[in-house]
């Protein structure tokens, strides 16, 4: 963990929105710089970790930090509006201040990705935590064997970033497949369930790392096909969420059985959570 | 730090050791009788002691009566002990100030951390605060507030002499004696105390009290009295493996719990080892400042677990669910035991008079 969120992890720090991108109706990107330039350039984080952002007044919202890592200075954070918080969130300006508490959890493990496949998939509205990890990977695109995403949304209506998904599937060594629960007239991709897309991925070989982020239920049945399909446990990755107020262990709000998701997670290789995903009450 | 042969102090140079606690900086904090039951709150003097009282419990019942003895200490527990002095059931993190340019400035308020001696810690208490400062200070992360009042307390224990019938730390191995996390630990007799240091810091203290060697009979009334307690206990909760309920989610005695529990939260509020709080922001004044308070909360209530959109615990058989299982069986994966000392609050403060341990036994496969 790094001296910043150590000494600060309680108390938020100001920050500014430097750009305030609408992703979709009800998405939106900040882009935050930390006030205090000794705390920017202590700041560092990792694909997977996420702060909690303070709105005035109102309170803090868990939110994975979208943006590379490489430029720590400029923080990035994919926002869905579904409760108090982010509704707020989603009227500020350029040039607003708010409060940023973190980085905090474990993020993706990409190195064991290293001359591998990857093989990201997500399903729901705007999957921030695979986004970071996305992001990622594209940037570093030699580091990996092929990059595989692959994108589930209830109606195709969902689907943001849109002309992204079309870029990267231009590059080498990048498939992009995208699936609609429910789909307008003018879809070209497949109508159906993400784990019926599985099938169409193709996979150098078994050993490659894979990352899942989405509904639990979807988690565990992309999961569950891959590992089906010969692929190691192990090897597979998802992030989880949970109510999270202290992001430090002490709330006890993210329990999930035995695991505090802000600080044990919130990505978790797939083996210590599988008999938990879409339990009952857990 | 190995427990000395105990030595004597008679039953009022016990104001003795409180002068000497006074002397060096320290407020005292001890038992006392408030709203009919015992309480931990500041003291002045030994006459703030519950004198003669005895504490009678069972599930959704606490009475304190009289009953003429004259020992300090001859009581169970009350509703609360040490958890509020370290852990605050309210307070505030800090403050968000915003000028008329839009700034948000945070300020943590200014507190002063007083030292404070606690006289008459029972063991499930001295358990109980045990595992709290794992949670608060142990891990990845510790707690600023937690820790700067923890380094200032001093504890003064007193082994058990009485078990209300909700008492049950012998089968969680807590009690009903002290053996570590004290620094000065008393035997009450009718004539006085047998005192033993438990750290250098309680040490420091022993030496300036006017003790006599304890004599052979008043260190076998002791061992008797030990006995007695433990033996007193007929309550028992059976040992639970890790994983052992949550692999019982599916037992019907969850459903029958469910029908009769009112969700209320009493049960974790009173339990020493519960440690869920919520974070909220109040606007003060003009709208110019915020207040981000931490407030104790309960997995019994409606926003413990919501999200976005989601409630993962929805019915009452759920929310009972997370407060045993995690209490007994994930606790065990959290800390290294069970979060559960044997204190019997949580059923003594239960409206619905739930008894957790005969649930729990069952759930167990114990009565069965
Ligand atoms: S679970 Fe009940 S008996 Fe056990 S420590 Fe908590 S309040 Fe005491
Ligand atoms: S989850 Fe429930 S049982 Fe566990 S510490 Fe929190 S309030 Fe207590
Ligand atoms: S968010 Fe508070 S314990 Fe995880």
């Amino acid at each position: 963990m790094n001296k910043f969120a150590q000494s600060n992890f309680q108390v938020p720090l100001s920050a500014t929105v430097e750009a305030f991108i609408q992703e979709s109706p009800s998405i939106f990107t900040l882009r935050l710089q930390l006030c205090d330039s000794t705390a920017r350039d202590e700041y560092s984080f990792m694909p997977g970790q996420f702060n909690m952002l303070y709105l005035y007044g109102i309170g803090e919202v868990p939110i994975s930090i979208v943006s590379d890592p490489v430029d720590s200075t400029l923080i990035d954070h994919t926002i869905r509006v579904v409760g108090r918080v982010t509704e707020g969130l989603a009227k500020l300006k350029v040039g607003d201040e708010v409060g940023i508490r973190g980085p905090f959890g474990r993020g993706w493990p990409l190195a064991l990705a290293r001359d591998k496949d990857l093989l990201i998939v997500t399903g729901g509205l705007g999957c921030a935590p695979v986004v970071a990890a996305i992001n990622f990977a594209l940037n570093r695109r030699a580091h990996y064997e092929n990059i595989h995403i692959v994108q589930g949304v209830k109606h195709s209506d969902d689907l943001i970033w849109r002309e992204q998904y079309d870029r990267w599937n231009q590059m080498n060594g990048v498939e992009v497949l995208l699936a609609a629960d429910a789909a307008g007239p003018a879809w070209p991709f497949h109508t159906g369930q993400i784990t019926e897309l599985l099938d169409q991925v193709t996979l150098s070989d078994d050993s490659c790392l894979v990352l899942i982020c989405g509904p639990e239920g979807m988690m565990k049945a992309a999961a569950e096909k891959l590992i089906d399909d010969g692929i190691s446990p192990f090897s597979i990755y998802v992030s989880l969420e949970r109510n999270m107020q202290c992001a430090v262990g002490h709330c006890g709000h993210c329990q999930m059985g035995p695991d505090f998701l802000c600080k044990d997670g919130p990505v978790f290789v797939y083996p210590d959570v599988r008999h938990r995903l879409m339990q009952e009450g857990i | 730090m190995e427990q000395q042969i105990p030595s004597f102090l008679l039953r009022n140079d016990l104001s003795v050791l409180l002068d000497l606690l006074v002397a060096d900086g320290y407020q005292l904090h001890g038992p006392q009788v408030r709203d009919g039951a015992i309480t931990y709150a500041s003291i002045s003097s030994l006459s703030d002691l519950p004198v003669g009282y005895q504490d009678q419990q069972k599930p959704g019942h606490y009475q304190l009566a009289e009953d003429h003895n004259k020992r300090f200490f001859h009581w169970a527990n009350g509703p609360q002990a040490l958890k509020p002095l370290l852990y605050p059931a309210r307070e505030v993190l800090w403050q968000a100030k915003r000028n008329a340019s839009g700034s948000i400035q945070f300020i943590v308020p200014v507190q002063s951390f007083e030292k404070i001696a606690v006289i008459g810690v029972k063991a499930c208490d001295i358990a109980a605060l045990k595992l709290q400062d794992q949670h608060f200070l142990q891990g990845e992360y510790v707690d600023p507030g937690y820790q700067a009042r923890r380094e200032g307390l001093l504890l003064v224990a007193v082994n058990c002499s009485y078990a209300a019938s909700t008492c049950f730390c012998v089968s969680t191995g807590d009690g009903p004696s002290v053996e570590s996390g004290f620094d000065i630990a008393l035997t009450e007799l009718d004539e006085g105390f047998l005192v033993a240091a438990g750290s250098e810091k309680g040490e420091r203290f022993l030496t300036r009290l006017p003790l006599q060697n304890a004599t052979a009979q008043q260190l076998d009334a002791a061992t008797q009295q030990h006995e007695t307690v433990a033996a007193m206990q007929t309550r028992r909760l059976e040992p639970i493996a890790v994983g052992q309920l949550n692999d019982a989610r599916e037992h019907p005695q969850w459903q029958d719990i469910a029908e009769r529990c009112l969700a209320c939260g009493n049960c974790t509020m009173v339990c020493p080892t519960c440690f869920c709080h919520h974070q909220n922001d109040e606007l003060v004044m003009k709208g110019d400042e915020s207040q981000h308070i931490r407030e104790w909360d309960s997995c019994f209530g409606e926003s413990h677990g919501q999200l976005a959109g989601f409630q993962v615990r929805d019915t009452i058989k759920a929310r009972y669910q997370q407060w045993m299982i995690h209490k007994l069986d994930s606790w065990q994966e959290q800390y290294g035991r069970s979060g559960c000392t044997g204190c019997g609050r949580c059923m003594s403060w239960c409206p619905a008079e739930i008894d957790f341990v005969a649930e729990a036994n069952i759930i167990g496969g114990a009565d069965e």
